[in-house]
């Protein structure tokens, strides 16, 4: 899960990571407002976007007075920034930055455990230092065992070239970031730029949370975190009916159970020539309301013209699926879309019965179903 | 001959008295696996199904009836827990099957397991199954066949997918491990391809891969390096869109990196034959197996 800018600084703060007091707008009265409450100029005006790259994109302006904010705020709340509207901004009063450092954490999958990644190459997109300078990203690996000790906190500022004065007050935050991302369950905890000021202060004039999704249940306080209006509508509907789905932009609408298989089935539609619709998983139940609530999703993207159900029986058995898709379709009245079926494993015979006089189109296995919705969708699109 | 479980498995269900240790327990004991005896915190001393002993903790499920492996069905919020408890007995192989156990928790079950020296595939896995010799998971048992070829997914149904279009063109098993979706896992493509490769009764293996991390990149480079028997790779996710979570935790394109194009390159640099759908795999193991035979 995302947070916003403004909401990871918030958490920060708990960690006593100094960050620039700002105030959140949603208007450019609002805007107007935050910069006269700040009561200095500059301020910076920033989008509060669950999207990387917003300073390219836009979305992060200085102003030096009452007009400069109006201007700035109008002009970033009718920004789309890879595909997200900006509805929020926030102002924050201006930093006397000397130098932008780039710090992070992740969990490393390979050595499974957090660890720090630190760059005097501060406020660029570090992906980018990565790619070009790998040299000057620092990668320290914190033991799972011990956890952050005070060399580590050196060995980075050495690296760093942190001056002897904000040595200190640096640890506290490297300190407090690592902190914050082993209690809070964060996949990712990162300040881009940590600022030196000229008057020796560290400050996080940027930070990104990512959450991860396994521990929700035990951060409420996360969860009341979570903005919806960044999302694409129908997955938020999909989340609210527990189905894992991810929206894509062709035509064949796909439900399929379990998430390898559903990965799966979306490449062999692209390599007979289609373009599926839809990451679906349905798990193992494939309950008739279920169902249901699966075909009304994927039919409300209006692209779609073609579903193909792909389901492995396993311990779940065919005829039951094949019932579950028999009552959604009896609980759906006027539902007229081709559907593709294909049911393999446990009871597939018994299931291929009941379908027998359903309006739905069987296949064999996985390739042929694939194939006869590609068939399906392109006359649809040309008809 | 087989990885990790045979007949010698002598099982411990965790979270047996629940609803999925209900079910699977009997569906593996179906299938002739031997279940010795089953925890769950507060019903010790009762037998379920039928004739498996319950206990209050692992250490006296373990004395009592000597089991040497262990499956977790038990909730997100105890699987850590469970894992741990079993690392501290004589339980030398802990499947964990939960979904949802927070990744954090993972790394601290990973570092303990390491440090005593144990084995443990999970979590968010289907589990291991050695056809004909034990089954210790969640797959239908019958699908499979007793045979020659390794598979190691991180994958549940495709898994199956996989291992009933091996099994239809007359290649059996020797064992099949889902390793899980998740992004810090106990045995990795790499520990199992290893174990495969001393295994007298594996001939051939298959990985069947997907989207996140470069477990299937390390694998490609063990094969290259440490490998004799022949490798098929398959990867998952060749049309997920980058930064999106495609259902496990762990599949998902981050920075650019982990995509599925990345890995099959990986797999095809090293010398791994790749096959582009799930129906080639029978044709490339069946090709390479005649190769090495002849």
């Amino acid at each position: 899960m995302k947070i916003h800018e403004y909401q990871a600084k918030l958490i920060l703060d708990e960690y006593n990571v100094p960050t620039p007091k700002g105030h959140v707008a949603r208007s450019v009265q609002e805007a107007v407002q935050a910069a006269e409450d700040i009561g200095s100029w500059p301020v910076v005006v920033k989008a509060q976007v669950h999207a990387g790259g917003r300073g390219k994109a836009g979305g992060v302006k200085l102003a030096k007075s009452i007009d400069e904010v109006k201007s700035a705020a109008e002009t970033i709340l009718g920004l789309v920034i890879k595909g997200i509207k900006v509805r929020q901004l926030l102002v924050e009063p201006g930093i006397d930055i000397k130098t932008e450092i780039y710090l992070g954490i992740i969990l490393d999958r390979a050595s499974k455990g957090p660890v720090i990644m630190a760059s005097r190459e501060g406020g660029v997109e570090i992906e980018e230092v990565a790619k070009e300078t790998p040299e000057k990203i620092l990668k320290l690996k914190v033991p799972p065992t011990i956890g952050l000790r005070g060399y580590h906190c050196n060995v980075v500022a050495e690296f760093l070239e942190i001056p002897a004065d904000a040595r200190k007050p640096f640890a506290a935050v490297l300190k407090g970031l690592v902190q914050a991302f082993l209690d809070k369950d964060c996949s990712l905890a990162e300040i881009n730029p940590l600022v030196l000021t000229g008057s020796g202060h560290v400050i996080a004039c940027d930070a990104k949370m990512n959450f991860d999704d396994n521990a929700l249940p035990w951060h409420q306080e996360i969860e009341a975190l979570r903005d919806d209006g960044e999302d694409e509508p129908l997955e938020v509907e999909a989340r609210e009916k527990k189905l894992n789905y991810v929206k894509l932009d062709g035509e064949i609408g796909c439900i399929v159970n379990g998430a390898g298989l559903a990965m799966c089935t979306m490449d062999v539609v692209k390599h007979f020539g289609g373009r599926p619709a839809n990451f679906l998983d349905i798990g193992g139940g494939a309950k008739a309301s279920q169902v249901a609530d699966a075909l009304k999703l994927i039919t409300s993207d209006k692209t779609v013209n073609t579903i193909f159900f792909n389901v492995f029986g396993g311990i779940v058995r065919c005829d039951m699926v094949a019932s579950g898709i028999l009552s959604a379709l009896e609980s759906l009245p006027g539902f007229d879309y081709p559907i593709v079926i294909r049911l393999s494993g446990t009871n597939e015979e018994q299931a291929k019965k009941l379908l027998e006089n359903a309006p739905v189109h069987l296949a064999k296995n996985m390739e042929e179903g694939a194939q006869m919705a590609v068939k399906i969708s392109k006359e649809r699109a040309s008809a | 001959m087989a990885i990790l479980v045979n007949q010698d498995t002598r099982l411990l269900i965790q979270g047996i008295t629940g609803r999925e240790g209900q079910f699977h327990g009997q569906q593996m004991i179906n299938y002739g696996t031997n279940v010795v005896a089953g925890v769950t915190p507060g019903k010790g001393g009762q037998t379920t199904l039928e004739t498996v002993p319950v206990f209050n903790t692992v250490e006296h499920a373990v004395r009592e009836t000597g089991a040497n492996t262990s499956i977790i069905y038990v909730p997100p919020a105890f699987a850590a827990d469970a894992a741990l408890e079993a690392f501290e007995t004589g339980i030398e192989v802990v499947i964990i099957i939960t979904e949802g156990v927070p990744t954090i928790q993972m790394m601290k079950v990973f570092h303990e397991a390491k440090r005593l020296g144990k084995r443990f595939v999970g979590p968010n896995c289907p589990g291991v199954i050695s056809p004909g010799l034990a089954k210790v998971g969640i797959m239908p048992g019958h699908i499979h066949k007793k045979g020659n070829i390794g598979v190691i997914s991180r994958s549940g149904t495709l898994t199956y997918e996989v291992v009933w279009e091996l099994t239809s063109a007359g290649l059996g098993q020797s064992t099949c491990v889902g390793i899980g979706g998740d992004p810090i896992i106990g045995s990795t493509f790499t520990d199992l391809l290893a174990l495969f490769e001393k295994d007298p009764g594996t001939d051939a293996v298959v990985v069947i891969g997907e989207i996140g991390g470069t477990d299937e990149q390390d694998a490609a480079a063990f094969v290259r390096d440490q490998m004799t028997k022949p490798v098929v790779g398959f990867v998952a996710g060749l049309t997920a869109p980058p930064g999106k979570r495609m259902g496990h935790a762990g599949a998902i394109i981050s920075g650019g990196e982990g995509t599925a194009q990345e890995k099959l390159a990986a797999f095809e640099a090293c010398g791994v034959r790749t096959a582009k759908l799930p129906g080639e795999i029978p044709g490339i193991v069946k090709e390479l197996l005649g190769s090495t035979t002849a």
